[in-house]
């Protein structure tokens, strides 16, 4: 029996799916506003936060508006004020914001963003890939990939507190598979609100929108200024990959979950890896350990936060193997590699002088069905690469 | 342990929240387990498949089911060898049918000698009695516990309650103990 010290109530998880899980971490966060516009796979994500702010659970002001520009031009203008501020979009939500995602980074707007990642039209399609994601990636907002429910509730927590620390101050994605997770229910243990506020306490920044003390924001700046302003946003972003990770470990020592800025899975004694993320990352998972019983010893190197990317951790463990797979689930058409993330590990490569073979492979565009044994297959291709070097981008799964 | 679950039905019937229900129920019973629907385009009357998988290992594949423990169809006209293809040797096929399990398995041409289980219900009916609708998911719900134990049939008429309140969610509950009672199991030895 505990006698002294505080026992811990095991907390029982709640069946939520991803956009669930996200809806009550911003409950928990106590926003202050939400301004979003409905697109399929996020939808769910507001309408859960407007049920929290009807019931009354949730204190907040949700701004209607008619277009992805506008829900997050409504969002730049919450967060300037100093409100706690969130949006959540997908596809072609997100390429509608793009002009503003560069208007919310440089102007040094807090605002977290959910993403249920979804493939980007034309043709039509719903369903889930990289594509919107990537494409925002030099929008200098911080991008996490998370992989569960679970990972998505704590990241919206972390991302808040990154977000609003008065020397980072950049925009945060919290991006997801559409459908494959945004819809899917799994266990998620929620906090109590005053244990997150503790954690994540509301810091209105300095510079901030206010009538007794008024400011300009978002002003042209000529040409003896604009480098310097942005060149600032690459100092804070460097310094957000110092600040995400111990806002990680403090989390972890709060709440008893953390998941690193990335993580390596059976990477000890692998010869070669697969670089993957969200859904695909926890598949393979699942199918790692089988492998190497048949003697594939091939490791998992998840990526979690993308921007800014963990380029001193990567390179340490790229220098162990001989060799990385990288799938990317979106296509840089017309590149030297057409796989992004592909070429950026490439990239790595080269400048850190390593000596391994990089192979880029495309899979799972506009969500085409990948089966365990799809994986199993991968997993061979990257055994396969140790001796075999591969030139081109395969691209997986396609009929050509 | 793994058990996976296939579930067939047509857009409206509630396919989806059927398998959702139970992965909730076995989250709520300790187990991990998670619920994803393959989606096509939403509209009613399209062929729908959604997936649960029940495990007691942290983490869960997120990919398709293709070789289901449990095949769940809640539709007649899909009562075709297509939708019971992958499904496991002792493994479980549930159906609205008002048919007997015997006449069902040829239907579905499964073999004896497998182990396989296969259970009806003529779920159509007990929805309509108790909703007046033809939304058979909670129906089939008391069939799959029926057949399979696979949660408690408590845990789920409370999670029916809790998703529909009042007076539906009451009538759904009663749909999934009709079910439950009225379901005809069959070994095919």
């Amino acid at each position: 029996m505990a006698s002294l010290g505080i026992v811990k109530e095991v907390k029982r998880p709640k069946p939520l799916s991803t956009n669930s899980a996200i809806a009550y971490a911003t409950k928990d966060l106590d926003v202050d506003v939400v301004s979003a516009y409905p697109i399929t796979p996020q939808t769910t994500v507001v309408e859960k936060i407007a049920d929290f702010i009807a019931n009354g659970e949730l204190d907040a002001e949700m701004i209607h508006v008619e277009s992805e520009h506008s829900a997050l031009s409504a969002a730049i203008g919450a967060a300037a004020t100093g409100a706690r501020t969130f949006t959540a979009t997908a596809s072609q939500g997100l390429a509608l914001m793009h002009e503003i995602l560069h208007i919310a980074s440089g102007m040094r707007t807090p605002i977290v963003m959910s993403v249920a990642m979804r493939a980007l039209s034309a043709p039509i399609s719903i369903w889930n890939d990289h594509s919107d994601v990537m494409n925002a990636r030099d929008s200098s907002w911080i991008i996490y990939f998370v992989s569960s429910a679970q990972e998505a509730y704590d990241t919206i927590i972390q991302a808040f507190k990154l977000a609003e620390d008065s020397e980072i101050l950049l925009p945060v994605m919290v991006s997801y598979d559409g459908y494959v997770m945004s819809h899917t229910i799994e266990p998620v243990i929620t906090e109590e609100r005053d244990d997150v506020l503790k954690f994540a306490p509301k810091r209105p920044f300095s510079y901030r929108l206010d009538p007794d003390k008024p400011v300009t924001m978002g002003p042209i700046a000529d040409p003896n200024w604009f480098y310097e302003i942005k060149y600032q946003q690459v100092i804070a972003m460097e310094k957000a990959l110092v600040k995400a990770r111990e806002i990680d470990e403090e989390f972890k020592k709060t709440f008893g979950r953390g998941y690193g800025i990335y993580e390596c899975f059976m990477c000890d004694d692998a010869e070669a890896l697969i670089v993957a993320k969200t859904s695909y990352a926890t598949t393979l998972k699942t199918i790692l350990p089988r492998m190497w019983e048949k003697g594939y010893k091939v490791g998992l190197l998840r990526l979690r936060l993308y921007r800014p990317f963990p380029v001193e951790d990567f390179k340490n463990i790229l220098d162990k193997v001989n060799a990385i797979l990288v799938i990317d689930r979106a296509i840089s058409y017309g590149a030297p590699l057409q796989g992004p993330l592909a070429m950026e590990f490439s990239s790595l490569i080269s400048r850190e002088d390593l000596n391994l073979n990089l192979t880029s492979v495309v899979a799972g565009i506009g969500q085409r069905r990948m089966i365990d044994s799809d994986f199993e297959n991968l997993v061979k291709l990257a055994w396969e690469s140790r001796t075999k070097k591969f030139d081109k981008t395969i691209f997986y799964g396609v009929r050509t | 342990m793994r058990i996976e679950i296939r579930w067939h039905g047509r857009g409206g019937q509630g396919a989806v929240t059927a398998s959702e229900i139970v992965a909730a129920a076995a989250i709520l019973e300790g187990k991990n387990a998670l619920a994803f629907p393959e989606f096509g385009a939403e509209r009613r009357g399209a062929p729908v498949r959604a997936y649960t998988r029940i495990t007691d290992e942290s983490e869960m594949a997120r990919t398709p089911i293709v070789s289901p423990n449990i095949v769940v169809i809640l539709d007649p006209s899909l009562i075709t060898p297509s939708y019971v293809e992958g499904l496991k040797e002792n493994g479980c096929v549930v159906a609205n049918a008002p048919e007997d399990p015997k006449d069902l398995a040829e239907k579905l041409k499964l073999k004896e000698g497998l182990g396989l289980r296969v259970a009806t219900v003529d779920a159509t009916s007990i929805a309509l009695k108790w909703l007046r609708v033809p939304i058979v998911n909670t129906a089939i719900l008391g069939s799959l516990i029926k057949a399979t134990g696979i949660v408690k049939l408590d845990t789920v008429t409370n999670l029916v309650k809790e998703r529909f309140p009042g007076r539906i969610g009451e009538a759904n509950a009663s749909a999934v103990k009709d079910a439950y009672e009225s379901t005809k199991v069959e070994d095919l030895e």
